[in-house]
């Protein structure tokens, strides 16, 4: 603290302290608030009169609060069991003081030592998964919001599009807007309110934590069972007493029964039905059309598309054909006629099923947004005098980084680069500055022996029962 | 600091003391464009507003306080002309950085109309033909006004005492209409402070007792007012209303409404209801504090 902030002796004996929150720098007399009314003068001490949001249990699941529980009546303010969150903590940027709360608390009598704070990320962003195998538009291609760009669509994962939206050169290393679009997106993302995303040469995407995904105004129902040669092999058996032939359409690896290792295993006769594309490996063809919104993720409308020709030395009339989707949502049955040509037919009930079992086997297709940020720079100065010290004691596991209670996943390597799903955190956690930048709960929680080894602001820790004295609490 | 979107859409910018409620009307563009204005102003504001803290605090006397930062500027002009009783530019505060905001969000801007509430201190725009409903909240009453266009009044402020400054009088509020909040500011601080009697039953300490930084010195200001007597409400009521009717007669104020105990006095009332249920008509609107 420098001088001019130092209080007179006067004035200190006065009982008058000197708030830093923000830069009035308020003296304010016990007994009164500072200009903001958010805080004030307790006997001596600076309180903040903002609600913080607290977490049942140390183990930092959360427990939803009953009314006039035994268990929980009165026991809130001992402050057992409970674990402060960074909510409503509020910093300053950069850190110039030591973070709001150095919590003591003693969850199963080890002296611990929690540092909740409330971070400004500029180094920020979200990893958005989408459980769907439409095609949402091709990789590396921008992601718009209002226009600007946001991101980009990543690597592709199983049964799901990924995107990459915020981080630093969107944030602020764009045009302003560039960046007040991306941190409110974010921070609409982080929130678990839907944005509406478009996708360069692809899709319009609404995405909303937790929910399903919107693609093109049409809500996603399911995740594929597995690509078309998975959905085979988990279903040949099932068929075999009722079909001559099975195609099940995938934007991935569409598979063709009768040639795949699964139905030659079941004796099945060759159909000689030949579907397009780049044949892999028996039974298992690539890029059978072109990425679209139709027959699993393909684009795809009517089926017999796909076939390439059928063979008059192998096929017969009368053979009966499925071909399905990956997620069940499209099926067809056919049966050939005198010429060989395919002829829609009423699906016989026990195959009828077997499609409805591909769907009953699909997962419900969510989106997840985990916020991944950098915790570096200054936001460590809040918790240490020696900030890379609390980086290497996070990497050695000693030091645990949650946010809002919820555990954040640390990424190997330098600096604390992390993780965390924001459908767990409570709700609008998330806050924004005008930077752009999104602000987030973090707590790093550590053995009290710990803390002081790494230079911590050990004389500045309190206890669990003087924060929830001093401090409003909202209960999540 | 928090810069915010209520679920309605209205902003909500907080710095240190700083807390202000905007709302724009008008083409979604233009009002999303004008709320990324105030937020890329809003930064600004407090860091350039201490650095001449010390001057604001000191009463404005004879010489024009020479000052920087524009909100700084807009106190002084709104003080000046009250130098004639002790008043300093920290008595405009609020409607000036209400005034000051509301001109970021416009430059430039087609909105049918906005308003930037600074904690019941609100500076208003209105485009042509449009208008906007504001209603008074106090203790016993309620009261709305109906600002328009044509009419002059773009600033609405309330002082007295519950708020978070010190008042040197007993008025529950004195609620004043014009030109700008921060004009309006410090005339309510103003009307405010003359809603006076002695009394016993009236409690005052030394501002600074309270308040080491407090731009009243040691002037005594209210702390409790105990039960007093109907004559003594409204001779109290009356010395405010000469000094509003004095404000108004220098074309320094558009109108004024004065509470006290449950007992109302307009200045102008042309511009004002008050009744019981008349703001509990108003659907949206500004809402001004106390």
């Amino acid at each position: 603290m420098s001088d001019e902030l130092a209080l007179s002796e006067s004035e200190r004996s006065a009982g008058i302290v000197r708030c830093d929150a923000c830069p009035v720098l308020c003296r304010i007399r016990p007994g009164r608030a500072g200009a903001c009314d958010r805080y004030a003068n307790e006997d001596g001490k600076l309180v903040r009169v903002d609600p913080l949001v607290l977490l049942a249990k140390p183990d930092l699941a959360r427990v939803a609060f009953v009314e006039g529980s035994e268990s929980w009546a009165g026991e809130l303010g001992k402050g057992e069991g409970a674990f402060i969150t960074g909510i409503g903590a509020t910093t300053t940027y950069p850190d110039y003081k030591p973070a709001p709360f150095i919590v003591s608390s003693k969850p199963d009598g080890v002296h611990m030592v929690t540092v909740v704070t409330e971070g400004i990320f500029s180094y920020c962003g979200v990893k958005v998964k989408i459980d769907t195998d439409r095609y949402l538009g091709p990789e590396q291609a921008a992601v718009r919001v209002k226009g600007e760009a946001v991101g980009h669509v990543t690597t592709a994962e199983y049964g799901s599009q990924m995107l990459s939206l915020g981080g630093v050169h969107h944030l602020t290393g764009g045009s302003k807007k560039e960046g007040v679009v991306t941190c409110d997106a974010l921070l609409a993302l982080c929130n678990k309110e839907p944005v509406e995303l478009v996708i360069d040469g692809g899709s319009t995407v609404v995405v909303q934590a937790g929910r399903p995904p919107v693609v093109n105004g049409v809500r996603e129902e399911r995740m594929r069972v597995g690509c078309g040669s998975a959905a085979i092999g988990m279903f040949a058996p099932q068929w075999k007493d009722h079909v001559d032939e099975v195609i099940v359409v995938d934007d991935h690896i569409t598979g063709v029964l009768s040639e795949h290792q699964g139905g030659r295993f079941l004796d099945m006769k060759p159909a000689g039905i030949r579907v397009r594309g780049r044949k892999s490996t028996p039974g298992r063809y690539f890029q059978v059309a072109q990425p679209g919104l139709g027959w699993g993720g393909t684009d795809v409308r009517d089926p017999l598309e796909i076939i390439e020709k059928i063979d008059p030395k192998q096929a017969w009339p009368g053979l009966k054909l499925l071909m399905v989707s990956t997620t069940g949502e499209h099926s067809a049955w056919f049966e050939l006629d005198k010429d060989l040509k395919p002829q829609p037919a009423a699906m016989p009930a026990p195959v009828r099923k077997v499609v409805e079992r591909i769907a009953e086997n699909c997962e419900p297709a969510l989106c997840t947004v985990l916020f991944m940020a950098g915790a570096g720079g200054s936001l460590r100065a809040g918790v240490t005098e020696n900030p890379v010290r609390l980086t290497r004691s996070v990497r050695d596991t000693l030091t645990r980084v949650t946010l809002g209670g919820v555990p954040a996943y640390v990424w190997p390597g330098g600096g604390i680069t992390l993780m965390v799903d924001v459908a767990k955190m409570p709700e609008k956690s998330f806050g924004y500055v005008p930077t752009p930048a999104l602000v987030a709960p973090i707590e790093f929680t550590l053995r009290a022996l710990d803390y002081a080894a790494l230079g911590g602001y050990a004389s500045r820790a309190v206890t669990l029962e003087s924060v929830l004295r001093d401090n409003k609490v909202r209960l999540e | 600091m928090i810069a915010a979107r209520f679920p309605d859409g209205r902003l909500h910018l907080q710095h240190g003391p700083i807390d202000l409620i905007i709302e724009a009307f008008g083409a979604r563009d233009e009002v999303e464009a004008a709320y990324r204005q105030a937020v890329d102003r809003f930064g600004g504001i407090l860091p350039t507003l201490v650095r001449e803290l010390p001057t604001l605090r000191r009463p404005v006397r004879d010489a024009y306080p020479l000052l920087h930062g524009p909100v700084a500027r807009r106190m002084v002009e709104a003080v000046w002309p009250h130098r004639g009783v002790f008043i300093t530019p920290m008595a405009a505060v609020a409607g000036a950085v209400a005034d000051e905001m509301l001109q970021a969000m416009l430059a430039g801007r087609t909105l049918d109309k906005a308003y930037v509430n600074d904690g019941g201190d609100i500076a208003i725009h209105l485009g042509p033909g449009h208008s906007l409903r504001a209603g008074i909240f106090a203790q016993a009453l309620d009261g709305a006004v109906t600002l328009t266009h044509d009419s002059p009044v773009r600033g609405i402020a309330t002082s007295g005492r519950g708020g978070r400054s010190f008042s040197l009088g007993i008025a529950d509020s004195a609620t004043v209409l014009a030109c700008t909040a921060a004009a309006a500011d410090a005339a309510a601080t103003l009307i405010a402070n003359a809603v006076d009697i002695d009394h016993i039953a009236i409690e005052r300490r030394p501002a600074c007792e309270l308040d080491p930084d407090s731009d009243l010195g040691d002037l005594p200001v209210t702390v409790a007012v105990g039960d007093l007597p109907p004559e003594a409400i409204a001779v109290a009521l009356e010395r405010g209303m000469e000094e509003a009717r004095r404000l108004r007669h220098f074309g320094l104020i558009d109108s004024a409404a004065i509470s006290l105990r449950g007992e109302w006095r307009l200045v102008h009332e042309r511009s004002l209801e008050i009744g019981v249920g008349c703001a509990r008509r108003l659907h949206g609107g500004a809402q001004s504090r106390r």
